[in-house]
């Protein structure tokens, strides 16, 4: 890893990490984007919108969210120390809200009256719409027509929140193409309308707003650790579909050499059988979504479709701060499959009396391994990003039960 | 005179004092196996620039009727390296029309662009524009600009004074402006803004003006064609061919669609 690099300068004036992130976008767009970097660049120095911001998300969202160190599941593992950040407590069940409270609040002060997001899992698109809601604004939430099948709940709960749920049938169904759809309502109701991006991806400043939101999780976790336990954890870990709650914790730990840091991709079927989610394992490096990043695509450059248990981590591509950080050695990314997700899912219930959401399941999987290779002494730190009562019917239908 | 098709093709127009007619289609549909007849067909109902579109899966700024022919082209296994092969083909019959590539950077990006630019100027390609390239990021099409390929930029009516000026610096082909803020096929032309912005673009840029977007029949086209230096139609004739059982139907149907445009283009004069 090279030690020279403050990993705390980027993005760079262009929204560049290194060779990743930028501006990839039609060129209807590029007038938007610039006016958004403005309101942000003034508004995140702004004494008034920090206090707005902070004080929303301790009595709204219900921060700080605490660690919780999971004994019986570390006993069972018969390794290092888990320690959980528990983002699955917040108001939504996900650390979702962290960076929509902070959209919505530039939205208000950029004056736009209608908001839009794309969601796969649902939890994005129920974090807008209840920002949405909490501030008066029009939502729209663009969500693949599979997964509004396979996320139910989530869509109805959006709906009860006023939220107008608009299925994408083009492509893949899924949420790469709910993000295709957003950005073309976006190119035409510019005027008035805010694209709350749930994923640090998108184009510039979409990567850098999305994680500065997120990078609370981090922050709260480092010093929670330091006052807990007296030291940094040893290693960190989390999931990464497009990796905004991995970036989350990450971003504060990336000057401190000495803590590793581990994301955890989602394998699906397992990487060899070309049926998983795992952009950065598996992928190269190619431009999807407004920035260049790691991608899935097959020999032609079309993106290919991906496989994963978790909705919210079935995405081709991945936050172009993460292509940087494995590029630069800081972060190692692995793959967990489905079963490996799941057995996690279960052994956490268990041991703990915690039901975490798919996605996160796979950061609890990565965690055990990471438990099983250190000394017990050592400190393992993952993120359980939201809770799982939105995958109760996924994992229901899986062993053949019918609620 | 200068050896690319597109400034030779611009320089006859301006001459003649016509307007050029760009008529978009995706490349391999409605049928893979009648593209280079399609093609032609294009050429004889008065095109005088055609722009091929190359598939991509995820066509972030195109409407549903250009989503749905990249898909069922796509489905059909259409890729670049085909893309390229009908170009040579089209050549061997046709070696004036100017071609242009329209897409998305990840097909280019995966060929390599070195390699793309080789392969592109040998099959008799003109220009390239790739809709998610904006200028700022174009440091990477180097290769296709020095090959001899033409990079045709994009100006839209939400882009700034200071850009503007740069695009129009920088426009080579032709500059294409978006004539309005919104996503391929769908239609709200206002002409009298339109006018407004291609004059003061026409007067900043050495480049000829083509306006795309919402342009649909030879009403609307005439009504660009008072202004701009090239009409560009993509939508209404992608739907048009979508129906065509076969690849003669489709070449009748391009035929009927786009000549009645260009008779009324000419017939301004």
């Amino acid at each position: 890893m090279n030690s020279q690099i403050d990993f705390h300068a980027y993005p760079d004036a262009h929204g560049r990490f290194g060779d990743y992130g930028g501006i990839y976008v039609a060129e209807t767009l590029m007038a938007p984007l610039a006016e958004l970097t403005a309101a942000y660049e003034r508004l995140r120095k702004d004494p008034a919108f920090i206090a707005e911001l902070d004080r929303d998300l301790k009595h709204y969202v219900g921060r700080p969210s605490p660690i919780y160190e999971a004994e019986r599941l570390t006993r069972h593992v018969g390794g290092a120390r888990i320690v959980l950040k528990r983002e699955d407590l917040n108001h939504t069940g996900a650390h979702k809200i962290n960076n929509t409270v902070g959209q919505a609040l530039v939205a208000r002060h950029m004056g736009k009256t209608r908001i839009i997001a794309e969601t796969g899992a649902g939890q994005h698109g129920v974090a807008s719409a209840t920002v949405a809601a909490r501030l008066g604004l029009k939502c729209v939430v663009y969500m693949g027509a599979v997964d509004i099948e396979r996320q139910k709940i989530n869509v109805y709960r959006m709906r009860l929140l006023g939220a107008d749920v608009v299925p994408v049938t083009s492509g893949s169904k899924t949420l790469k193409d709910a993000l295709n759809e957003a950005m073309r309502d976006w190119v035409t109701n510019v005027a008035d309308t805010f694209y709350i991006i749930g994923t640090v991806a998108g184009p510039h400043p979409y990567p850098q707003m999305v994680r500065d939101f997120n990078a609370i999780v981090g922050r709260e976790a480092r010093e929670q650790m330091l006052e807990g336990y007296g030291r940094l954890p040893d290693v960190i870990t989390a999931c990464v579909g497009g990796g905004s709650n991995a970036i989350g914790l990450f971003h504060a730990f990336l000057n401190d050499k000495d803590v590793r840091i581990v994301g955890a991709e989602a394998a699906g079927h397992g990487i060899e059988t070309g049926q998983h989610a795992a952009s950065l394992a598996a992928g190269r490096p190619g431009v999807l979504h407004g920035n260049r990043t790691y991608v899935l695509a097959d020999e032609n450059g079309q993106i290919t479709e991906t496989h994963s248990v978790s909705a919210g981590l079935d995405y081709p591509g991945v936050g172009p701060e993460h292509a940087f950080l494995k590029d630069a050695g800081r972060a190692e990314y692995v793959g967990i499959t489905d079963d490996e997700a799941l057995e996690a899912f279960h052994l956490l219930a268990r041991t703990e009396g915690i039901l975490a959401a798919l996605e996160s399941s796979h950061a609890i999987a990565q965690a055990i391994k990471l438990a099983r290779e250190l000394p017990k002494d050592a400190l393992v730190l993952a993120n359980l990003s939201g809770r799982g009562d939105k995958d109760v019917h996924t994992i229901a239908a899986r062993e053949g039960i019918e609620l | 005179m200068s050896d690319n098709r597109l400034d030779r093709r611009f320089a006859e127009l301006k001459s003649a004092g016509r307007t050029g007619l760009i008529p978009f289609i995706t490349a391999g549909d409605p049928s893979p196996d009648g593209v280079v007849a399609l093609m032609h067909a294009l050429v004889d109902s008065g095109a005088d620039v055609i722009e091929l579109g190359v598939p991509f899966s995820d066509p972030m700024a195109d409407g549903p009727v250009i989503q749905h022919a990249s898909e069922r082209a796509l489905a059909r296994g259409v890729g670049l390296k085909q893309i390229l092969a009908w170009v040579a083909q089209f050549r061997a019959r046709d070696n004036d029309t100017p071609i242009v590539l329209m897409g998305y950077l990840n097909p280019v990006e995966r060929v390599g662009y070195p390699e793309f630019a080789r392969r592109a100027v040998e099959a008799g390609v003109d220009g390239v524009l790739l809709v998610d390239c904006p200028i700022e990021e174009s440091a990477v099409l180097a290769p296709l600009r020095e090959a001899g390929l033409k990079q045709i930029l994009l100006a839209a009516p939400t882009t700034a004074n200071d850009r503007l000026a740069r695009l129009c610096e920088a426009a080579a082909g032709f500059l294409y402006y978006v004539s309005f803020a919104g996503i391929t096929g769908a239609s709200h032309l206002n002409t009298q803004d339109i006018a407004a912005r291609v004059a003061d673009i026409r007067a900043r840029s050495a480049a000829p003006v083509a306006v795309g977007f919402g342009i649909r029949d030879a009403q609307s086209a005439v009504a660009i064609a008072a202004f701009a230096d090239a009409v560009v139609i993509g939508s209404a004739l992608v739907d048009t061919l979508a129906g065509a059982q076969d690849a003669d139907e489709a070449v009748r149907r391009a035929g009927q669609f786009l000549s009645p445009i260009r008779a009324a283009l000419d017939a301004r004069h």
